[in-house]
This record gives C-alpha cells, sequence and structure tokens, in this order.
C-alpha cells in the first residue's frame, strides 16, 4: 500500500507525516503530541489531523462537542477612523449592517470578483474590526489591505502570532463554555461574540464555527492557550469531548456545504461561480471586483458550484474530472471537495459543472481512476440537522 | 504487536501466503493502522492478471486513497467480496478473515520479508 494522492487540497495537502523542524507550530503543539494526535503538513503548518479518528471525531461533535486547534488562522485587525469604509471597498458583504458585537461572513475579491480569501469580520467598534482569515492567505491578505490602505487614518495589524484560537463545537459546548466563562454565554446569539475571559483569562469568545453545529471559536492570546486547552479537555470530559482534529474539520464542514479556500475556491473562481452571491452585496456601493461580478451577473455563469452525492459505490474526490455521460470525451467539470459524510451516511462532495448541468437531480460522471462512476447533482447543506442556530 | 509467521511481507505493506499454486493476499494491520477509518477498497476483476508489483487496487480512508501493490505475478482467482460492501470490517481482521484476494501463481515468490524482518522494518518507519 502506498499513498496515491493524499487528498485535501491540491494547494495544501495532508501531505507527508510531519517531521521538517522547518513547519510553524501553533502554540499547542506540545499538547497534540502528548495526545498522541497523529501530525501533518497541512500548508506549512504542523497540525493534527486526527487523534482518535476521523469518524469518532465527526461523531463526538455532532452528538456532545469536540475541540478544536485553528491557531494556524490569521487574524487582522483593521481599525481607525475611515476603518468601515475602506472595509466596505475591500469586501464583498455589506458591512454597514452590522452592530457592535456582531460577526459577518464574506470575502477579499480581485478586481476580476474572483476570490483572495474569504473572511469572518466582527465588528468590535463603529470603525474597529477584527477579521480572521486563512492560515495560508493570511500574509497575502495583509499585504492586499496595506497596498489598498488610504493614505491616512486606518490602521491595519497582523495579529497573527499574538493569538491562539480555540474551536469548541457540538450540541454540548454551551453548557461547558458556561462553566468557564465569565460572560452571560446563554444570551450569546449565532453569530455575535463578546469579549470576556475563559478561565480568567481574556479572550474574544464568538459564536461561530465550521461544523453546523452550536459552537464558539474563542481567539485567546497565544501564551494562554495550553492552559485554556487542558482546561477545556477537563471540564468537558463528563460532556463527552474529544480533541478533533483537520480531518474531521473537513467532513463536517464539508457535510454542511461550508467552502474551503484553496479547495472549493481559489482567484480563479469569482464569487458568484462559488456560490457566494448570498454575501455579494451590490447595494452597497462599489468595492473591489463589484464590476466585474455585476457583469457576470447581467451574462450569467456557465459554471457553478454544486453539492453531489455518490450514486455507484465510490467517492469523487478533489480534482477528478466530470462528464455529461458515460461516455462523453471531454469533461464539463471537476469535483473540488469529496469524502463520505458520516452523519449523511453517503458519499457526497462539491463540483464545479457547467451551468446546464447544475439543476437538482442531474445525472454527472466522476472519472475515478480511468472508470466513470455515477453521481447526482443534490442540494446543499447534505447534513440539515445541525445545531449551530439552535 | 506480533505479526503471522506464516505470512511474507512487502515494504508496501501487502502480505502473502502460498499455499500449492494459489497465493492470498492481504494488507497489514500496520497499514491499516496507518490509515484511519477505512471507507472504500476496490478490488481487482476476477480473471485480472498482474505482474509482482502492480498495482492491483486501492484503499481508501477518509482523506486518503493508496495503491494497493500484487507481491507476486499471478490471475485473479477470488476476491473477498464482503469489503466491497462493508470496507471498514477489514480492521477486525486484515491478517485472516478480511484478506483481499487470491491469485493462481506460476513463479516463486521472492524478495519479501519474513514476520520478523517486517516487524523491524515497520518499528523504523515508525520512528522515522
Amino acid at each position: 500500500m502506498r499513498a496515491s494522492g493524499i487528498l485535501n487540497s491540491h494547494q495544501v495537502p495532508f501531505a507527508a507525516e510531519a517531521s521538517s523542524a522547518s513547519l510553524k507550530r501553533t502554540p499547542l503543539n506540545a499538547e497534540h503530541r502528548a495526545l498522541g494526535a497523529r501530525m501533518v503538513d497541512f500548508g506549512g503548518w504542523d497540525m493534527p489531523v486526527q487523534y482518535s479518528g476521523v469518524v469518532d471525531e465527526h461523531r463526538a461533535v455532532r452528538t456532545a462537542v469536540g475541540l478544536f486547534d485553528v491557531s494556524h488562522m490569521g487574524e487582522i485587525l483593521v481599525s481607525g477612523r475611515g476603518a468601515l469604509d475602506f472595509l466596505q471597498h475591500m469586501t464583498t458583504n455589506d458591512i454597514s449592517k452590522t452592530i457592535i458585537g456582531q460577526a459577518q461572513y464574506g470575502a477579499f475579491c480581485t478586481p476580476q470578483g474572483t476570490i483572495i480569501d474569504d473572511i469572518i469580520v466582527y465588528r468590535k467598534g463603529l470603525d474597529s474590526f477584527f477579521i480572521c482569515v486563512n492560515a495560508s492567505n493570511a500574509d497575502k491578505d495583509f499585504a492586499w489591505l496595506q497596498k489598498n490602505i488610504p493614505t491616512s487614518g486606518v490602521v491595519l495589524e497582523n495579529l497573527s502570532d499574538d493569538y491562539a484560537q480555540i474551536a469548541l463545537q457540538g450540541p454540548k459546548a454551551r453548557e461547558l463554555l458556561a462553566q468557564v466563562v465569565d460572560i452571560k454565554i446563554n444570551d450569546l446569539k449565532y453569530y455575535h461574540f463578546s469579549e470576556g475571559k475563559v478561565f480568567g483569562t481574556p479572550a474574544i469568545i464568538a459564536r461561530t464555527g465550521y461544523t453546523g453545529e452550536l459552537g464558539y471559536e474563542l481567539y485567546i492570546p497565544a501564551a494562554s492557550a495550553p492552559g485554556i486547552w487542558q482546561g477545556l479537555l477537563k471540564n468537558g470530559a463528563q460532556f463527552g469531548i474529544k480533541p478533533c482534529g483537520l480531518g474531521a474539520r473537513d467532513t463536517l464542514r464539508l457535510e454542511m456545504g461550508y467552502l474551503l479556500y484553496g479547495n472549493d475556491m481559489d482567484d480563479a473562481r469569482t464569487a458568484l461561480e462559488c456560490g457566494l452571491g448570498w454575501v455579494t452585496k451590490f447595494d452597497k456601493g462599489n468595492f473591489i471586483g463589484s464590476e466585474a461580478l455585476k457583469t457576470q451577473k447581467q451574462l450569467g455563469i456557465s459554471n457553478k458550484l454544486v453539492g453531489f452525492e455518490m450514486v455507484d459505490r465510490a467517492i469523487g474526490r478533489h480534482g477528478y474530472p466530470i462528464f455529461s455521460s458515460a461516455t462523453a470525451s471531454v469533461p464539463m467539470g471537476v469535483v473540488t471537495s469529496g469524502s463520505p459524510g458520516p452523519s449523511v451516511g453517503k458519499n457526497v462532495g462539491m463540483a464545479y459543472v457547467s451551468e446546464e448541468h447544475s439543476r437538482l437531480g442531474q445525472e454527472i460522471w466522476i472519472e475515478i481512476r480511468s472508470e466513470r462512476k455515477l453521481a447526482k447533482v443534490v442540494k446543499k447543506p447534505f447534513y440539515t440537522q445541525g445545531t449551530a442556530q439552535s | 504487536m506480533t505479526y503471522p509467521a506464516h505470512l511474507s511481507y512487502t515494504k508496501e505493506h501487502e502480505w502473502i501466503s502460498v499455499e500449492g499454486s494459489t497465493a492470498t493476499v492481504g494488507i497489514t494491520k500496520y497499514a491499516i493502522e496507518q490509515l484511519g477509518d477505512v471507507v472504500h477498497i476496490d478490488l481487482p476483476k476476477m480473471g485480472a492478471s498482474f505482474k509482482a508489483g502492480d498495482t492491483f487496487g486501492t484503499i481508501e480512508s477518509t482523506k486518503t486513497v493508496s495503491d494497493l501493490f500484487m507481491p507476486v505475478a499471478g490471475v485473479v482467482t477470488h476476491v473477498n467480496a464482503e469489503l466491497a460492501n462493508a470496507p471498514e470490517l477489514i480492521a477486525d481482521d486484515p491478517h485472516a478473515k478480511y484478506w483481499l484476494c487470491k491469485v493462481t501463481v506460476s513463479t516463486a515468490v521472492t524478495g519479501l520479508m519474513s514476520a520478523t524482518e517486517y516487524e523491524k522494518y515497520i518499528a523504523e518507519d515508525a520512528n522515522h
């Protein structure tokens, strides 16, 4: 047996076992090793892919609670007079609609309307925004903001090294967190956050996540991460908490149809093609990419991202070509993410297909090691029982 | 973990046992542990012919796809159909009940490791 292609992303693959000393480490690296995690090189970071097993961890998040180290993610603070106007110009969503203490999903686009990164903006003040960005894009994003910043007023800070990020996700997350925070956690609504304390340490406690379950993302000072991690595991034991790796994070987000940068979207696909139209707000005024996206919206898109489930027994994975029939000679699409969905009991995925093959129920053929396997276009999310908004 | 002495092992973690002209081929417990949850196994068609070292199928975990290599030249006479429907079972007994395929062999099996040699090999692999 030899791995013939280890699959998560062409850009940030779960490559060989991590052994290189040159990999970046989160403040929780020693915790992962002590817990016996399998570590991999994830986009230059030495990260845990699994502890007890992907499916076991996945089920813990759907039924109890899971703990993820996502400290590799980047954090950028944008503040000062004009910060709101600046971000309105830099992002697709309408940040003026948020109130202080609210979070919002959106994207940075190129002038062509393709995706530089997908982000969560946390509004800390009228002109103060904490932005969570993808690990592998953090430096690129910061440079892009810097390049476009107005001559005075707005201050940019790359806080990626200062913050660790721990995600606590699952139906028991609230009950667990209630024991260790100083805020009224029951009052914290979905996509809102509060600045409080976790085990006495100052933290941004955000009700956001990437799993579809009730959950929180904690932005904490890097040095405090090991103590908070250990404390959550200890206090979480009564709720059946499990440490979870990037493997379960990926199957959980896929079941929800959440996009992963580098897999499902990149700077070759526009916000409309990858289905981010719902966070692209033309009525807020011009932003970088808005002209191109408006034009594309008028002309119609020729390719779009859809969900699919396998009909044949097989798994369609990232990069596999898609055909309109068992015999068609030219591919009309490509798989961007695919794996078993442990909670849906099917092999599912996402793919770009030509517009005429994007209708629900459409049969598509995925070429897997020279054989065409039948799949069909289905609605996202694949998993509909999530507790995220409960 | 002690590996069965009556099996021979490859560096790619397949095992083989030969009785007369029939060889049974599987993959090792170590390979399964490295993979994690096995979610799909592609096995060859009956009658398919392979040279030693050929890829004869694939085994997939949630996150990975790995090729399976034939330790010896032969023609496939049986595949373990139970694994097609329930691939995860392989973890329960990879060295006996959940073999992958049987092949008719015409040449002697050479160049493989004994159980003792394989145990040493994977110990080094694990410390790598």
